[in-house]
């Protein structure tokens, strides 16, 4: 992990902020702040930071206009702060192009473990073409998945659905990106499907389906992939 | 009837009435009047000097109205004393002016001055009488001086009359007189007032000086000094006799006697008035008059005649009863009875005496034979120069249509001829008899007047046609004589028995008719779901009964508001009389003495003291409510009044009920958020004080147990919040297809921690469909009942959670099992209300836990039930509808 990788946190709480900052310095990351949106975009436009770790309460906007605004220039990762009961702030906010969310109140732990995971993809220049994870084997180039060395046969849209949580491991996705990127623009109502597909698949590639480790629902928003 | 002694124990009810009397007069303003025994004493000179006094004394006075009749002396005691200018009144062409009764009553001096107590205003003025605005500033807590003359005073205008022989127009009820506080007689003799008249001193005004010629000689002048004079002393005495007696209980029962005199419309019922309030002076009696109303309706003229006596006998302070009964000596002694009246007053009657014999007996005559221990007075009716009459007079009142006559002379017509031909086979006595049958039976049919018409009649026919020598009037035996006048006594009587009872008949249903409007009304109220219901249906039933247009106003906030049921739009005017009778809780308008020139008849609704709003009837100004219609309408306001508080009571009630209630959880809630909200929050603090100091293995712990506290902060803020969310109306579930083994595992994962001490097991059948559900609202209904069956039962004790498709497949089931020591059935209901908890609840939880699952359950379209675990403990069950997913589309 570079130390040098800069982090914005845009939050009105002092308290929060400075939580973060101790949290992430130790990590060794190095910490800038803002406490309105208007501020955080100017601060994103002027330092151009790695990493920003947005709260949706803002005073003087909604986090989903920041979030909507700095998309127009930048693909800077983005994590997302909310606070429980808000899904549909929370899914707003990722499908407006927010990286991940994290729920207040949160564990130290989890969030250096989203920070971690959204940062990934902009670190590394390509993406890998091998994704292992368990005794799962997934071969983007060649679109083979393996489990415990034996090839797993999926279907195309579950195999399209697989790749999808492993390019964005360990982030959430929304039922609504996938079924847009499966189904097209059209199919964003038919979660059932997605419903059958991802139970077909964790009977495929989990060690327990019925208790699946590394594809997690994330209640009421989306799937995220584990590599646990 | 006994009479207390005076030393006996006061009368409760007289004393409170005398208290209330005190009470009412703490409030009113002190009333002087400067009394003369005629114009020209000096009272209006002697009012002004008492004015100028008081104004050095620095009394606030203003003068409402002085009449100086440009006499200097008089005008040059005005100056210097503020006036309220008068108030033009246009009357037909005629600018008059009057007193400004409403700048007086917004200036609110301390004192006024009000020149002349009996005079009369000019029509369209807010009272008719002076008197009656000098009452309203009185009650307003305002002094009044005033002037008056003996000859004003109603019960001594009958004595001036017979002394000079000028009638006089304006008087002043002895009621009102009553009021004053202190009275200053003006004196003078009669050679200084005739000395002063000489040089033209003494205004007469326009009509008096036609007058003065007879008014002011010297001999009337004593005499009415006298009257004066002695007026005041009796006053005096009075006074002083109520000071020293045993209380102000003997004003009222000194003498334990009460007078009741029958009026009726006749003019000589109000000298009878008169008499009978002087008889009550002296005897120190209370009084009552009594109007009796039968079925026979008085003409327009009469009626006016018989209210005019009413009112000077309320005048004179006697109580007022109108009843209602066909036989007026009947009535007045129950009225008697009713009132512990000792004695009746009753005129004498003027009608000839033969007219007794057919009806009975006269009304003296009958109260005597009834009336017991009652005294009877009979008072002889001077003769007034107009027709004189009584209640019995004979005139027929329900006037028959001519159909009724023509039909009987066409009848004795038929018989006649017929009866001639007949003559020779049955005699002529036979004949007699048929006309008599023909009489009675005519009875049944038409009224009165036909009756007696066709006794006459056929009496003579008989005679002229039938009864030897014929075609005479002679009657020559003296067997036919007798016949013939037996014939003619039973023709009348039994004509005028028949016609007594067929009134009587229609009195009762008059008064049925009374009784079943008030019943009608009383039980359409009582039905009435509430205020406007009750009054729409009371308004539509007067505007049918009384053929008016009525209007209801309540009483809300400083004013009147109109109901809308009303179907009398009010102009500004009327709503002034109302607003009048709602603040005065008395009648006004029209037919009373408060603002006559009304178009309607108002009469506020009036409850222990307190007036809830006015009733307005108004008719045509063609025609008019009769009393008894007016005491009807009073009948309907007290049933609105009723409905109206009944209203108001109900309101107040549930306001305090729902305060009361609201208040008892807003306790509930403080005292256990405050206490749930507080112990984590003790333990972090001490968790993290003690931090530094602490052993490595120590620190564990703390970190441990603060991590814990602040999981259960946590979620009793959630907990709230959700509360709030659901009472707040916003939650909106966002319905979606969730795998029911997800929500399973979301739900299990979340409360891991605390489900620790428990054994969980999850049965989920492979095949379980999708379920239509919030997934985020479901999963948190599901942790709550999970996080429930781990704080209400005992640790190492097994927690089931068990999911699927309900056999026959209509619903899809959730069900949280445990083994605690369940519930009891009486409670099962009560667990899902808010702030309810086990009575075994261990501590912690606010009593939301169950209420917010049944809460988002219930949002989702599902529905909680709990039962008990066969084998011990509460099992849970969420029922969701199921609805069958469409099926992807092949790939």
């Amino acid at each position: 992990m570079s130390a040098s990788a800069t982090i914005l946190v845009i939050d009105d709480e002092t308290q929060i902020r400075r939580l973060l900052r101790v949290t992430l310095q130790t990590e060794g990351y190095r910490i800038r702040e803002a406490e309105t949106g208007t501020l955080g975009l100017g601060e994103i436009a002027a330092q151009a930071p790695d990493g920003i770790i947005l709260d949706l309460g803002l005073p003087d906007m909604d986090g989903t206009e920041v979030i909507r605004r700095l998309r127009e220039w930048t693909k800077v990762p983005v994590l997302v702060l909310s606070v429980r009961d808000g899904e549909e702030d929370k899914t707003a906010a990722l499908d407006a192009g927010a990286d991940d969310y994290l729920t207040k109140p949160f564990g130290g732990r989890e969030l250096l473990a989203r920070v971690r995971a959204i940062m990934r993809r902009s670190q590394t220049a390509g993406e890998p073409a091998i994704v292992r994870f368990g005794d799962i084997e997934v071969d983007l180039s060649a679109r083979i998945v393996r489990k415990g060395g034996v090839e797993v046969r999926l279907t195309a849209k579950e195999y399209g659905l697989l790749r999808l949580l492993v390019q964005h491991r360990g982030k959430v996705i929304t039922h609504r990106q996938i079924l847009r990127e499966l189904w097209g623009p059209n199919a964003e109502e038919n979660t059932h499907y997605l419903r059958v597909h991802m139970t077909h698949l964790r009977q495929k590639i989990e060690p327990d389906p019925h208790n699946p480790i590394h594809l997690k629902t994330d209640s009421g928003i989306g799937y995220r992939l584990l590599e646990g | 009837m006994s009479s207390p002694s005076p030393t006996s124990r006061p009368d409760p009810d007289a004393l409170l009435a005398s208290l209330k009397r005190e009470e009412a007069r703490a409030r009113r303003g002190r009333l002087k009047v400067f009394f003369g025994m005629c114009p020209g004493v000096g009272k209006t000179f002697a009012m002004l000097r008492a004015a100028q006094q008081e104004l050095r004394d620095g009394t606030d006075l203003v003068v409402g109205l002085v009449e100086t009749h440009r006499r200097a002396e008089t005008e040059a005691l005005l100056a210097g004393l503020p006036i309220i200018p008068r108030k033009e009144i246009a009357h037909r062409d005629v600018r008059l002016t009057e007193m400004d009764l409403e700048a007086i009553l917004a200036r609110k001096p301390r004192l006024v001055l009000v020149d002349e107590f009996a005079h009369t205003n000019a029509p369209g003025s807010r009272h008719p009488k002076r008197y009656q605005d000098v009452v309203e500033l009185l009650d307003a807590g305002i002094d009044v001086f005033t002037t008056l003359n003996v000859q004003h005073l109603e019960s001594r205008a009958d004595a001036v009359r017979q002394i000079t022989g000028v009638t006089v127009q304006e008087t002043l009820p002895d009621s009102v007189f009553e009021l004053a506080d202190q009275i200053e007689l003006i004196d003078l003799s009669p050679e200084s007032l005739l000395e002063r008249l000489k040089e033209g001193k003494v205004y007469l005004g326009d009509r008096a000086a036609a007058a003065a010629e007879g008014f002011f000689k010297d001999a009337h002048l004593t005499a009415l000094r006298e009257l004066a004079l002695r007026f005041v002393a009796e006053r005096v005495d009075k006074r002083l006799r109520e000071l020293r007696g045993a209380g102000p209980v003997n004003t009222i029962w000194r003498s334990g006697e009460r007078l009741l005199v029958a009026v009726g419309p006749s003019p000589s019922s109000t000298q009878l008035v008169r008499w009978t309030r002087r008889m009550a002076a002296a005897q120190g009696a209370s009084w009552i008059a009594v109007s009796v109303e039968s079925s026979r309706p008085l003409d327009p003229e009469g009626q006016r005649r018989l209210e005019q006596n009413l009112t000077l006998a309320r005048e004179l302070g006697a109580e007022v009863v109108v009843t209602h009964d066909e036989d007026v000596a009947a009535a007045l002694v129950r009225v008697a009875l009713q009132n512990n009246a000792t004695q009746i007053v009753v005129g004498k009657s003027l009608r000839p005496r033969w007219l007794d014999l057919v009806t009975g007996g006269n009304l003296v005559d009958r109260l005597l034979r009834t009336s017991g221990p009652i005294d009877i007075y009979v008072v002889p009716a001077e003769r007034v120069a107009e027709k004189p009459f009584g209640w019995l007079d004979w005139r027929p009142t329900a006037p028959s249509p001519a159909r009724e006559y023509a039909e009987t002379l066409g009848v004795l017509a038929a018989l006649t001829v017929a009866g001639w031909f007949l003559t020779p086979y049955t005699g002529y006595i036979a004949i007699g008899m048929v006309y008599l049958l023909a009489v009675i039976a005519l009875s049944l049919r038409v009224g009165r007047g036909p009756v007696m018409l066709a006794g006459v009649v056929s009496a003579l026919t008989w005679n002229f046609l039938f009864i030897p020598p014929l075609f005479t009037f002679i009657i020559a035996k003296f067997e036919d004589g007798m016949m013939f006048g037996t014939y003619f006594v039973v023709a009348l009587i039994s004509g005028h028995l028949t016609a007594r009872i067929r009134a009587q008949e229609r009195h009762e249903r008059l008064r049925e008719d009374r009784a079943t409007a008030l019943f009608h009304l009383t039980e359409g109220l009582s039905a009435a779901r509430n205020l406007d219901d009750g009054v729409f249906a009371a308004l539509r039933q007067a505007d049918a009964l009384f053929g008016a247009q009525t209007a209801l106003l309540t009483g809300e906030g400083g004013g009147l508001v109109p109901h809308f049921a009303g179907s009398f739009t009010m102009t500004e005017k009327e709503a002034g009389v109302a607003d009048w009778s709602w603040r005065n809780r008395r009648k006004a308008g029209r037919f009373t003495d408060t603002l006559p020139s009304a178009e309607g008849f108002h009469v506020p609704l009036v409850r222990e003291d307190q007036a809830l709003g006015v009733l307005v009837v108004r008719v045509l100004p063609t025609s008019t409510l009769t009393l008894s219609q007016r005491d009807l309408i009073e009948g309907f306001a007290a049933q609105i009044a009723l409905l109206v508080e009944r209203e108001q009571l109900r309101a107040v009630g549930e306001r305090e009920k729902l305060l009361a209630e609201s208040d008892k959880l807003h306790r509930a809630l403080f005292d256990s958020v405050s206490h749930e909200l507080r112990t984590p929050l003790a333990v972090i603090t001490a968790a993290v004080e003690n931090m530094p100091a602490a052993t490595a293995e120590t620190q564990a712990s703390l970190v441990s147990e603060t991590r814990a506290a602040a999981h259960r902060l946590n979620r009793l803020v959630g907990n709230l919040l959700d509360q709030t969310r659901l009472e707040s109306g916003t939650l909106r579930p966002r319905l979606d297809w969730c795998d029911v083994r997800d929500l399973v595992n979301a739900a299990t994962e979340g409360v891991r921690d605390a489900l620790a001490g428990h054994p969980l097991e999850v049965v989920v059948p492979d095949d379980v469909p999708p379920v239509r559900a919030d997934f985020s609202l479901m999963e948190q209904a599901l942790a709550n009942l999970l996080l429930n069956a781990s704080l209400h039962t005992p640790a190492g004790t097994p927690v089931l959670l068990a999911a699927g498709l309900e056999r026959g497949g209509a619903r899809v089931y959730f069900t949280v099992a445990d083994r605690g020591p369940g519930f009891p059935a009486e409670m099962r209901e009560r667990l899902f209300k808010k702030f309810q908890r086990g009575d075994a609840a261990r501590a912690g939880g606010l009593g939301l836990g169950l209420s917010i699952v049944r809460g988002f359950v219930t949002a989702q379209g599902g529905e909680i039930v709990v039962g008990a675990n066969p084998g011990g403990g509460a099992v849970f069950t969420v029922y969701l509808p199921h609805v069958m997913p469409k099926a992807p589309p092949p790939e």
